[in-house]
């Protein structure tokens, strides 16, 4: 059953190929994000039904994203993000506000309290609350301090203060046009995420559901010793929690950082994608709360060309910044299950641009230690030979 | 809801949700929609995909701007000048919909000429009275009509809501015979003209000065509303609690609705006016009314004085010679008085209508809490379902108020703060309240969920959905249905015998209803059978309210939810999905009236039954079949054709011709004036929000004068400009809601799963606020009014930014409401900075628009806390008279002082009854009297009040001189006083 492509690149059935004979059609998620308000009704379902636990009760500042990204304890995660740009057809509505530093009573103490709170404010969602962005520290840190740095930067506070505004946005835009410094790590600055602070006209706020991936090749699933990760007839991939052993290889394997070890019981969990409903023939629990139908879900095939269709008509009327992430099954990871329409580059979200399943190069690993092994095996034989 | 009953005959959201699907447009203003109906906002996700262009008016960018086309910020409380300036575009373009004007509204009648506008009395209309604070509605009515005003003999100002009311499912009552008309809307008096004068200061000029919205911004959304109606396009308003929670709400309201009938948009697919609730079966509770001035199907409540007999109360109703089907009111009210008395109500006894409560003035909420902290007028309190520790305005006054009373019963799912606020209440930190001396004895009993009852909830749409019961609930935990059924039992157990007039009441009503259950809980289905109605002479189920009868032969709970068990089946519990049936649904849940969807939809034809164009039928006249059909249930007589005429002198039902569309109004049409219904004026006008930084640039009346107040140094008002002192409380402050948090937070907070979504209370500002103020994202702040110092965590954020206004910059400051003392997230109460003005029709208070100041950092605790609101007040000058002007013109003019402003009409409640005591700036500082013995003057009595110089001002100037007094150990020994 063990195809060529069974760690990587195009594999069309994966449950065949793991093994399930008569296989369903693949099921899986497409999330439109174009049609989310952000009700988080996806995230209690998915608690309700699947018996998750609290995840802590700690503001954390993210815009209103309070979960922190997907963990043991949240299989389902709303994004937030906060952007002084338009929405590709919507009015700038602040054009006439008085927004800004430049604007009338703040001159000045713009960074009163010891914080720039208009970069703090362009922050929320991007992952990196009162914090200072990666981005910043990556620019800093290949290009030295001179130039970079913000309000908020512990280690040039006088440049930041000295001029309020630029610098810190400088910083960061030419991290991101260096290309490289850029992590694309879930929790990273998006690119661009920090325009011109003064006279901000638009904003926009997006927001995504964010879930298991339910890769192609889930290198999770690779990676587990106990077999207790498992690619089901549907296509998806499920923890076993009764075999789990905690021993954590799948947790650092995910390309996605999805997958999660439980604090209280050391084993690992994530989205199932509702495989109890599934054999019953019912929607997963986050799809049937999802009052907007931004998530949807179904036969994967029928939902990518669902999604394609979906894209199209946004670009019709005038939302190009429109595009798909992970319904590409010659993408890094074949593919993924739950695939996302989105309105901005991934890293925006916290999402990798270009996952890549970690055991991608594991055959070839195997072969290079399989010959250097025989050539050793050969040497010891040859001096055993040469030896008599 | 009398701004839409009073505009168009029933007071509830003129169609479904899954109409807005059918919209060219979807203007949202004074909704979050998304966050607050998340699962109606996907009827409006779908016009957008279907390419309706979605506009949101907000002051703040919310989960609703992010999904729209169009976000435009406004100035919080400037709503009626927004619109106005739409309406005066519409007319002065005379881009209105000409031929549905024309014969479905009332623009071509003729007003008295003893009406004067607020173009000719500068903001107010003619009849208001200062000193009753009121208006004479007679000068209002169409020409010849005008002995008919709404007040009658009443001059009371309280009792005015009556009225409003009332128009829940009925326009007000008028003598269309006599109707004057001019249908080339020429002559200066008709509806047409006036109109047009009054709108005329409205300009898009206007809207930038006052709303902050610039001229281009407002071009878009006026082009767009007005270009999407016509007999091809329609649009709808969806607005809700943003627009009610005010002290001049249902003129907003009004306001949405004159522009909706102009553009040709109500009764039609894809118009109306979508108002939506504030929470599960809201609208139930209005149509089978937890009000005190209604009974169910909005039939007023009968009057002390003015309802002597039942023919009286049922002529009062009817109106003379009045057209539509409140002329029916006889029958309803007699089928009601049959459902609650059975055969105990004959004809020969008045069908037992002297039995019924009475009332002769204002028991609303707020007067009640009046009368709480004033003590001696009412002793004993319920609370289902409801937190006003938390969730109404002004939580301080309320918490005092229950602390000063004998018992309260709280029915709640958890221990909520209107149950624990005797121990937990910011006032025991104060020491205004001591939990061992409490006179208030506190019943707290568990409630069933919504999952362990069965019932009816009433949405938003008017529509009826049963629920099934899906477990038992757990211990003493109990159904509504269970407790007031067991507690009649029980009262009519112990007072059997009893031959008190009084207890008469409780012997005759009906009280049979059948048990189930090793609980005896009673059959809700019986209930919802008794409330649809019987044939009393054969017991068959009645099919709808047209069955019923003034002769005692009929019955029924609730006239206009008859039907909701037609031909013996619970219409109510019908699930067909609604992909096996058309977008209306009608086979999903009832709704009121006789299961129509769309209401007025007789108006989606043209005035000779032909639908207005193809892309927008509805309902139409057959003319082969001789009745009326289409896609939803014609809400009109079926048969009744287009062309009918009624004969001379006919009166109800029979006198609506066969173009009247509003079958609940006194004569047929839909109302661009509204001579009666609305107490504060016949058109809406712009006043300034009961606080504000800002003078009105409209009028010189600074607010609406007909508004509400109550005088109490618990509820004092800022001033707002001409009065000086408005410039210490700088910013605007609104309150709604979280999606993650269910209103006072009782459902919410408790549940690990929502508090995890929205952990802590916060505040939104915009980084330019939060520049002036040095607030730090995530730190501390605190709100401080003259009523309370609120803190809460700072989230500094692009989705709110300053506002230009007058050449000034204004900055809103926004805080959701959920938060106490209680469950496992907690947080100040943030309804505590609300004063209690309340709109003059529906004694709703004002939350979306208050002044306030904002403070980096935590607050001052304890009597700190009342300290820190002290030194406001005094920088304020805030009195109990402040920002009680009624007319601004005789303040300015020094002809009426604020004070004597203050008590008139009856307004003054609580302390401020003495005229010389309420301008006193400071008059009453935050005492903390009680002596041993006399536990009830922990809540706080007004004949104790410390007039000048207290012991607590010597003791702070004590402090200030350097004492050694804390703020902490005065507390401590301020209670030690209380022992």
């Amino acid at each position: 059953m063990i195809s060529a492509n069974s760690l990587s690149g195009r594999l069309d059935d994966p449950a065949r190929d793991a093994g399930h004979v008569d296989a369903p059609p693949r099921k899986g998620f497409f999330t439109d994000t174009s049609v989310c308000i952000g009700c988080k009704a996806c995230e209690v379902a998915c608690k309700e039904w699947n018996a998750v636990p609290e995840d802590g009760i700690d503001l954390l500042g993210m815009s209103y994203d309070n979960t922190g990204g997907l963990g043991a304890d949240s299989w389902r995660a709303v994004a937030f993000v906060e952007q002084s740009r338009p929405v590709g057809n919507q009015t700038a509505p602040f054009t006439s506000a008085v927004t800004g530093r430049g604007s009338e009573r703040l001159q000045q103490g713009t960074v009163a309290a010891g914080l720039d709170v208009f970069e703090e404010a362009s922050r929320l969602g991007t992952g990196v609350p009162g914090g200072q962005p990666v981005a910043d520290v990556a620019a800093r840190e290949s290009g030295g301090c001179g130039s970079g740095g913000s309000g908020g930067c512990g280690c040039d506070g006088g440049a930041g203060a000295a001029a309020p505004g630029t610098v810190g946005e400088r910083g960061t835009a030419e991290a991101a046009d260096e290309g490289g410094q850029f992590l694309g790590m879930p929790g990273m600055l998006a690119p661009a995420a920090l325009p011109d602070r003064d006279g901000r006209q638009a904003v926009r706020w997006l927001m995504m559901s964010n879930v298991c991936k339910h890769c192609t090749h889930a290198a999770c699933l690779d990676v587990c010793p106990t077999g207790s990760l498992f690619r089901t007839e549907f296509g998806t991939v499920v923890v076993q929690e009764d075999i789990c052993n905690g021993c954590g290889y799948c947790v650092s394997a995910c390309p996605y950082g999805v997958i999660d070890k439980r604090e209280e019981d050391g084993r690992a969990w994530k989205c199932t994608l509702c495989y109890d409903r599934l054999r019953d023939d019912e929607t997963p629990a986050c799809a049937k709360a999802c009052p907007t139908e931004s998530i949807q879900y179904g036969d994967l095939d029928e939902l990518r060309e669902r999604a394609e269709r979906r894209r199209q008509q946004l670009h019709d009327v005038g939302v190009t910044e429109a595009r798909l992430y992970g319904h590409d099954p010659e993408d890094g990871v074949g593919g993924d299950g739950a695939f996302f329409l989105l309105l901005d580059e991934p890293e925006v979200y916290g999402l990798p641009p270009d996952p890549v399943v970690t055991t991608r190069d594991l055959p070839s690993m195997y072969k290079h230690m399989a010959v250097a092994a025989g050539a050793m095996v050969l040497g010891v034989v040859a001096a055993a030979v040469g030896r008599r | 809801m009398p701004g839409l009953g009073a505009s168009f005959g029933r007071g509830g959201a003129t169609g479904d949700l899954q109409d807005l699907s059918n919209a060219d447009v979807i203007v949202i203003q004074g909704s979050n929609m998304a966050e607050c109906h998340p699962v109606g906002f996907q009827w409006v996700m779908e016009a957008k995909a279907r390419g309706a262009k979605v506009i949101h008016i907000d002051p703040r960018f919310t989960r609703t701007s992010a999904l729209a086309d169009t976000y435009v910020p406004i100035r919080s409380g400037t709503d009626i000048v927004f619109l106005g300036a739409i309406i005066n575009r519409v007319l002065t373009q005379e881009r209105d919909f000409r031929e549905y004007v024309l014969n479905y509204t009332n623009a071509s009648w003729i007003i008295s000429e003893d009406f004067r506008d607020t173009e000719d009395l500068d903001g107010l209309f003619s009849g208001f009275d200062p000193e009753t604070r009121s208006y004479d509605t007679d000068s209002w009515q169409y020409a010849g009509s005008e002995e008919h005003g709404d007040e009658e003999e009443e001059t009371e100002r309280s009792s005015d809501s009556e009225t409003g009311q009332s128009m829940g499912s009925g326009g007000a009552p008028v003598d269309h015979q006599d109707i004057q008309r001019d249908e080339t809307l020429q002559d200066p008096r008709t509806v047409w003209q006036i109109l047009k004068r009054h709108f005329a200061r409205y300009t898009p000029e206007m809207v930038a000065e006052v709303c902050g919205v610039p001229t281009d911004v407002f071009d878009d959304v006026a082009e767009a509303w007005i270009s999407n109606s016509g007999r091809e396009r329609t649009g709808a308003l969806v607005y809700s609690v943003g627009w009610t929670q005010r002290g001049t709400g249902v003129q907003y309201i009004r306001t949405g609705a004159i522009l909706q009938l102009l553009l040709g948009n109500m009764g039609r697919p894809g118009g109306g006016i979508m108002a939506l609730r504030g929470h599960a079966s809201i609208q139930g509770s209005t149509d089978i009314p937890t009000l005190y001035n209604l009974l169910p199907g909005y039939l007023q409540m009968p009057h002390a004085e003015r309802h002597p007999d039942l023919q009286t109360y049922v002529d009062s109703i009817k109106g003379k010679n009045q057209k539509g089907f409140w002329g029916n009111a006889d029958a309803y009210t007699v089928s009601l008085l049959k459902a609650y008395f059975g055969d105990a109500a004959t004809e020969e006894n008045d069908y037992l209508f002297d039995q019924l409560p009475r009332i002769n003035g204002d028991h609303g909420t707020y007067g009640q809490v009046m009368d709480m902290i004033a003590g001696g007028k009412i002793f004993g309190y319920f609370l289902l379902g409801q937190n006003p520790a938390v969730g109404s305005a002004n939580g301080r006054a309320q918490r005092l108020g229950m602390a000063n009373i004998d018992w309260l019963v709280v029915r709640d799912l958890v221990m909520i703060e209107s149950a624990t606020f005797w121990k937990d209440s910011p006032e025991v930190g104060t020491g205004e309240i001591v939990p061992e001396e409490c006179r208030t004895e506190v019943f707290f009993l568990p409630a069933a969920t919504h999952v362990e009852k069965e019932g009816t909830f009433t949405q938003t749409q008017r529509l009826l959905q049963w629920r099934e019961k899906a477990v038992e609930s757990p211990d003493d935990a109990r159904s509504e249905l269970w407790f007031f059924y067991h507690l009649g039992r029980r009262m009519r157990e112990k007072l059997a015998g009893s031959t008190d007039p009084r207890d008469r009441l409780l012997f005759d009503m009906t009280w049979d209803y059948p048990v189930h259950g090793e609980r005896d809980e009673p059959d809700a289905h019986a209930v919802l059978k008794e409330i649809n109605g019987y044939d009393v002479t054969t017991g068959e189920l009645l099919p709808g309210y047209t069955a019923l009868k003034a002769d005692g032969t009929t019955s029924s709970g609730c006239w206009i939810y008859s039907g909701v068990y037609a031909d013996g089946v619970n219409q109510a519990a019908r699930r067909k999905p609604g992909r096996e049936q058309s977008l209306h649904a009608p086979e999903w849940g009832w709704a009121w009236p006789m299961n129509r969807r769309v209401l007025y939809n007789r108006a989606s034809a043209d005035p000779d039954g032909k639908p207005w164009s193809e892309r927008k039928a509805l309902v139409w006249w057959d003319e082969d079949a001789g009745k009326w059909v289409g896609d939803d249930v014609p809400d009109f007589e079926a048969t009744k054709a287009p062309s009918y005429r009624p004969p001379e002198g006919a009166t109800g039902v029979e006198a609506l011709a066969g173009d009247d569309p509003f079958v609940m109004q006194s004569d047929g049409k839909g109302w661009l004036f509204a001579p009666k219904g609305v107490v504060d004026g016949p058109l809406p006008a712009h006043y300034e929000p009961g606080e504000s930084p800002f003078r009105n640039t409209v009028y010189t009346q600074q607010q609406n004068p007909a508004r509400v107040i109550y005088t109490n140094h618990l509820d004092e008002v800022h001033p707002s400009p001409p009065e000086p002192g408005s410039e210490v409380f700088p910013y605007v402050w609104v309150t709604s809601r979280l999606t993650e948090h269910h209103t006072a937070g009782g459902m919410s907070r408790f549940l690990p799963y929502l508090s995890e979504l929205q952990p802590a209370l916060f505040m939104e500002v915009s980084p330019e606020l939060a520049a002036e103020r040095g607030l730090e994202h995530l730190g501390w702040a605190h709100v401080v009014t003259a009523r309370a110092v609120v803190e809460a965590r700072v989230m500094v954020t692009d989705r709110l930014a300053p506002l230009k206004i007058q050449d000034r910059v204004v900055h809103q400051v926004w805080l959701p409401y959920h938060w106490g003392s209680g469950g496992l997230t907690t947080g100040d109460v943030v309804n505590d900075l609300a004063h209690m003005t309340v709109d003059p029709n529906v004694h709703i208070q004002e939350f979306k628009a208050g002044t306030c100041d904002v403070v980096p950092g935590r607050r001052p605790q304890g009597r700190a806390a009342l300290d820190l609101v002290d030194e406001y007040r005094l920088r304020g000058g805030v009195t109990m008279a402040t920002g009680s002007v009624a007319v601004t013109q005789q303040y300015l003019d020094g002809e009426m002082d604020r004070g004597e402003q203050a008590v008139a009409g009856g307004t003054a409640a609580g302390t401020g009854e003495d005229h010389s005591l309420i301008e006193k700036v400071l008059s009453v500082r935050h005492e903390i009297r009680s002596a041993p013995g006399r536990p009830e003057q922990h809540g706080v009595d007004g004949k104790q009040l410390v007039i000048g110089q207290g012991p607590r001002e010597r003791e702070r100037e004590q402090r200030e001189g350097g004492g050694p007094h804390g703020a902490g150990a005065e507390g401590d020994e301020q209670g030690r006083d209380g022992r």
